[in-house]
């Protein structure tokens, strides 16, 4: 299973279980204002290889049909798939 | 058919995580994850990965996890294993991951007795060569010259001036079932060393390279270039060890330029020619000894 965001965050002492187990994937903030650079993908590039998808530390990047798509959520901007794209289709724009 | 990009389980078992940007160790995580499948119970000791995956109420695994005490990774996994075995569970992987202080420092005794039981568990050490999790301090896998907190680079002596002790060496001599090297840049070579390790019965060893940018001081998309480097520069190589044999997986046709390696990095920035030279024989050392007691395949 993917851990994923919750609508429902715990707030109150009441909220929160007795014991030290909890839901496992259990998502309550994003990781997008970490960034100060964003990876885009050029379509038209992009041949599938998903080179940038296997080395993705956070796993945001997965497949699209025959090519990849990038979930801004959670991606941190290091570049690394701009690096492992060896057909120049990842290219890391300044966020504003 | 060998697993690849291509084949690879699609679904994140960590993710959403705060690791630093590029960091290697999560990477590391990540894809023995997907590997392993969500029947995996990863059991995670004091380090980064555990303080980047469990912030409550965030929780980064999609499958079962929990957090052990330092010293004690490989006996938790001793007891996930037992336990589920009593409950007639059979299907499921028990994994650790400890940080290289948490392995070859704080849990090595732990881990010798699993191996010495031979308890059915993978273990698998992500080593980014210090303490980065509490601001890097050294620990014995820290390599010679290293710049770290408590390794700091004076006039006379210059980082660390211990060479990096040899785990997976250390973990083949309890003669264990199956011990490999690897390196997160080399990820095709992990993930076949990961599947293999899944389907052996025993204790599995896998010990892999995971660079920091925070701690090296290197950029953050770098990670994967060093993560190579290590291996073609012969600072570090692929490896196995099974049914008493070592095997040497990858033999890189020349090695690169060991300064080069380091000088890229911030923690060596200190070196001089002399402490290059050092870490270049001790290299040359090592490969003479991987020449002769190392079978090729």
């Amino acid at each position: 299973m993917k851990p994923y965001l919750r609508q429902q965050v715990p707030k109150t002492f009441a909220d929160i279980p007795e014991g030290t187990a909890y839901e496992a994937g259990f998502l309550v903030t994003k990781n997008a204002g970490w960034r100060n650079i964003r990876p885009v993908v050029a379509a038209d590039k992009c041949v599938g290889c998903l080179q940038c998808y296997l080395y993705c530390p956070d796993g945001v990047i997965s497949k699209a049909g025959d090519k990849v798509t990038i979930d801004y959520d959670f991606c941190k901007g290091c570049g690394i798939c701009k690096k492992m794209c060896r057909f120049g289709a990842i290219d890391m724009e300044v966020e504003k | 058919m060998s697993l690849n990009a291509k084949t690879l389980n699609e679904d994140e078992f960590f993710f959403g995580h705060k690791a630093c940007a590029g960091c290697g160790g999560s990477l590391a995580v990540r894809i023995a994850l997907k590997v392993l499948g969500e029947k995996a119970i990863a059991v995670l000791p004091a380090g980064c990965m555990s303080a980047v995956g469990f912030n409550f109420p965030q929780l980064c695994f999609g499958n079962n996890a929990i957090i052990s005490t330092f010293a004690g990774t490989a006996s938790m996994l001793t007891g996930v294993e037992a336990g589920l075995r009593a409950q007639g569970i059979h299907d499921f992987h028990a994994v650790g991951f400890a940080g290289d202080g948490g392995t070859a420092d704080i849990g090595i005794q732990a881990l010798s007795g699993a191996i010495d039981r031979n308890d059915d568990i993978l273990y698998i050490c992500y080593d980014n060569e210090a303490y980065m999790n509490t601001g890097i301090q050294k620990s014995s896998l820290t390599p010679f010259g290293a710049k770290t907190t408590t390794t700091p680079a004076g006039k006379n002596i210059r980082g660390n001036i211990r060479p990096k002790k040899n785990m997976f060496e250390i973990a083949a001599a309890h003669g264990i079932a199956y011990a490999a090297t690897a390196s997160v840049g080399y990820l095709n070579d992990f993930i076949n060393k990961v599947e293999k390790a899944s389907k052996i019965k025993g204790t599995k060893y896998i010990h892999v390279i995971a660079p920091c940018p925070t701690g090296w001081g290197t950029a953050t998309d770098e990670t994967i270039d060093f993560a190579k480097e290590i291996v073609d520069c012969g600072l570090w190589y692929l490896a196995e060890y099974e049914g008493g044999e070592f095997i040497l997986n990858h033999q890189p046709k020349e090695f690169t330029d060991v300064a080069q390696y380091l000088k890229k990095q911030s923690r060596f920035a200190q070196l001089t020619e002399e402490d290059i030279d050092t870490v270049r024989n001790s290299r040359d050392q090592k490969w003479e000894s991987i020449q002769k007691n190392y079978k090729r395949i």
